[in-house]
């Protein structure tokens, strides 16, 4: 067991796929001799070559689309993407190729490819450097899409991510990154929690509470927080966004009848509207109150003095446990 | 390995002269004939020694494959007008275009074409329920790409450049000596893949060839649209040598698409030809080109029709006999008898195909829509049952 940052969690995790299968290579902006802007792919090329940890020319539909040649060719390539905001020209090429590719030629050609996004805000950027765009990926059928929080899962779920032969969105809580925990580097993956599967963190019976990526921890702290009160909240670390691991959430909701969610992402059509719709459909007769999204507003990123506002923190998360629970809250007596 | 509809191998050995040919970035200027419209054979200093193999039953077979292409066009346009197929898009005016250059592949060269490259996946060995296949509704894919090193029709612009230069970015890693080719249009030389694609390509030094086929015509937008300069002038701001051909003249498409083939064996990097040739009927048949375009100026282009070209030059050599003709004839009559009857008796896809191959692992959305629609469709066949809501 070694303590490592997340960002060191996942650099050695890609380091792992690179020793194990030759077809494995890096491809992104920045990625070779600086290590990535967040170094996340440091000494990563200069141990394994410029041929297999390549620096590609500064255009991110270049990125993906060379990467469908390249999955076409037989390799698994991993795309970074530097910034969640800057993905949107590769947009296309995600959703109408790699997504596609699979159904298109019905099995006939994989597209064994993972796309590293570094996502999330509350690190003081300008705009384009703090965006969770996670739901329009979660929207898009033929991808799955993850996002990691911790470094044990960040270290496993990559080199699971790059083993699936369907293509993976990996979203990186950028504001984590240099959080440590422990990382077991002798883990097996064949044993390991698959790559589609949620997790309970803090086992809880009055409410659950769904996050994902950044928010796991605010959503774990405000749990203890909220123990301190007598109330006993279950968290869930989403982990897969899609497909969404309901078995996990349904059990837990059976068990406590109340749901938050929590995301950074804005709420409309968020996944936290997937969730809340799919669980009060499935737990109708379950559920004691209605369920709860406490997320980023439905507004650009705002700049970084405003951003903690935008952020759902440990606060506003207690508060939405608290609608959940039916006790006093912010919108008491409010109606609708 | 890789026959043509007649079965006859389609690996023709590509002459490689000692010298490797030295493209300079191109400054404008010439465009690449080998025979005139009239038939004439035009000899060329540097381009000669790149056809000098094809002889007389080497010509005949490419007019074969040409006129052959041509009935294939002509017979799913028919069976779209008799709703057979939802859709064709026409290849009729570019025969020499997509025959001269996938005439000139080898079977381990990995092809990315665009929608319109029927006669390229003719001559790769699709069959003919494959080519029709996805026209009629009843796949999103023809062929299997892995058996003919043909990537499947690509609908979006110009995105399949970028997937030619990264598998050339992975034929360079594995130190193979294959190349890659790209089909695309006029119009796609404005989409951002097209560009990138060949940053990209020209970064890596990747073995790909961009072929695009000026047909002159983006639906209703005419090509100056697209540029101010000769599209083969656009790839030499990339550092990509470029070659401008006549794309009705067969033999000129051939030795422009060896040449470029052999450069990107031979670790010269990638290439750029601009097939000049003209999309003689509708961009596709839900299209109607009266409503855009001076019929002038489609005359003007039947008098350099790539199929009649040929058949000049074969009769000056004395090559068009009657035999050849009714050879040739008949050979088309069948393709299009097949490709009508295979288009017809093809059996229509199960309603829960639709959630075939979503995903290459199993997923628990999909697999839960599968069941919930195949309960309703079941519910079709249950009795109703009294005061059941």
């Amino acid at each position: 067991m070694s303590k490592l940052t997340f960002a060191r969690a996942i650099n050695a995790g890609l380091r792992k796929s690179l020793e194990n299968d030759p077809k494995v290579v890096l491809m992104g902006e920045d990625i070779g001799s600086l290590g990535g802007v967040f170094r996340v792919t440091d000494g990563l090329q200069k141990d394994f070559g410029k041929h297999r940890v390549i620096d590609s020319p500064l255009a991110e539909s270049g990125i993906i689309g060379t990467a469908v040649g390249l999955a076409y060719r037989g390799y698994r390539p991993v795309c970074e993407i530097q910034f969640d905001g800057f993905i949107y020209p590769a947009f296309d090429q995600i959703v109408s190729q790699v997504a596609k590719m699979h159904y298109r030629t019905q099995g006939r050609v994989k597209m064994p490819i993972t796309i590293r996004v570094p996502f999330g805000g509350g690190i003081g950027s300008p705009e384009h450097h703090s965006e969770s765009p996670e739901a329009y990926f979660t929207h898009t059928s033929g991808l799955r899409v993850v996002a990691v929080s911790n470094p044990q899962d960040a270290y496993a779920m990559i080199q699971q991510a790059i083993a699936c032969d369907d293509p993976v969105l990996y979203f990186e809580p950028k504001r984590r990154y240099h959080d440590k925990g422990d990382v077991d580097e002798t883990l097996d993956l064949s044993t390991a929690l698959p790559l589609d599967k949620a997790a309970v963190v803090t086992a809880g019976s009055d409410v659950t509470l769904v996050a994902y990526g950044p928010l796991v921890k605010t959503a774990k702290d405000a749990a203890m927080a909220a123990a301190d009160e007598g109330i006993s909240v279950e968290v869930i670390d989403l982990r897969s966004l899609a497909p969404v691991d309901y078995p996990v959430v349904e059990a837990s909701v059976r068990k406590t009848g109340r749901l938050v969610i929590t995301h950074e992402a804005g709420q409309s059509g968020g996944l936290g509207a997937e969730i809340a719709a799919s669980i009060t459909e499935r737990c109708f007769h379950y559920l004691e109150s209605a369920p709860v999204r406490i997320t980023g507003f439905d507004v650009p990123y705002p700049y970084s003095k405003l951003e903690m506002h935008h952020l759902p923190d440990l606060d506003r998360i207690l508060d939405g446990v608290d609608r959940a629970l039916g006790r006093r809250n912010s919108l008491s007596g409010l109606e609708g | 390995m890789l026959t043509d509809q007649a079965g006859k191998g389609v690996h023709h050995h590509t002459p490689s002269p000692e010298h490797s040919a030295q493209i300079p970035l191109r400054t404008g200027g010439e465009l690449l004939q080998l025979v005139s419209p009239e038939g004439e054979r035009i000899s060329h200093p540097e381009f000669d020694i790149w056809v000098k193999d094809i002889g007389d039953e080497h010509l005949c077979s490419l007019y074969e494959d040409m006129t052959v292409i041509r009935r294939i066009d002509a017979e799913a346009t028919a069976l779209q007008r008799q709703g057979e197929l939802a859709l064709w898009p026409p290849l009729l005016g570019q025969e020499a275009a997509q025959i001269g250059s996938s005439r000139s592949l080898r079977d381990d060269d990995f092809v990315f074409p665009s929608y319109r490259e029927s006669g390229v996946a003719y001559v790769r060995g699709a069959h003919l329920s494959e080519i029709a296949r996805v026209w009629r509704g009843n796949a999103s894919y023809g062929w299997d790409p892995m058996r003919i090193n043909l990537a499947t029709p690509q609908i979006i612009i110009g995105s399949q450049s970028l997937h030619a230069t990264g598998y050339a970015m992975g034929v360079q890693l594995d130190g193979a000596n294959t190349a890659v080719l790209a089909y695309f249009g006029d119009g796609a030389t404005s989409e951002g893949d097209v560009n990138e694609a060949m940053v990209f390509a020209a970064s890596y030094q990747a073995p790909v060839v961009f072929f695009c086929q000026n047909n002159h015509w983006a639906i209703s937008e005419p090509v100056r649209v697209q540029s101010h300069v000769q599209l083969a002038d656009r790839p030499t701001g990339f550092g990509i040598p470029s070659m401008r051909v006549d794309g009705n003249d067969v033999l000129a498409v051939m030795a422009a698409t060896r040449v470029a083939l052999d450069r990107a064996r031979k670790g010269g990097g990638p290439t750029f030809i601009e097939a000049v040739t003209y999309r003689m009927g509708p961009h596709t048949t839900a299209d109607d080109p009266t409503r855009y375009r001076d019929p002038i100026e489609l005359e003007d282009w039947a008098a350099k029709d790539p199929i009649l070209r040929l058949r000049k030059l074969l009769e000056a050599k004395g090559l068009l006999t009657d035999d050849v003709e009714a050879r040739v004839k008949s050979k088309a009559d069948a393709v299009a008898a097949e490709l009508r009857s295979s288009c017809i008796d093809m059996p229509d896809p199960e309603p829960l195909d639709v959630f075939n191959h979503v995903y290459s692992t199993p997923n628990p959305w999909i697999e839960r829509q599968r069941d919930h629609y195949s309960r309703y469709l079941n519910s079709f066949n249950q009795p109703a049952e009294e005061g059941a809501l």
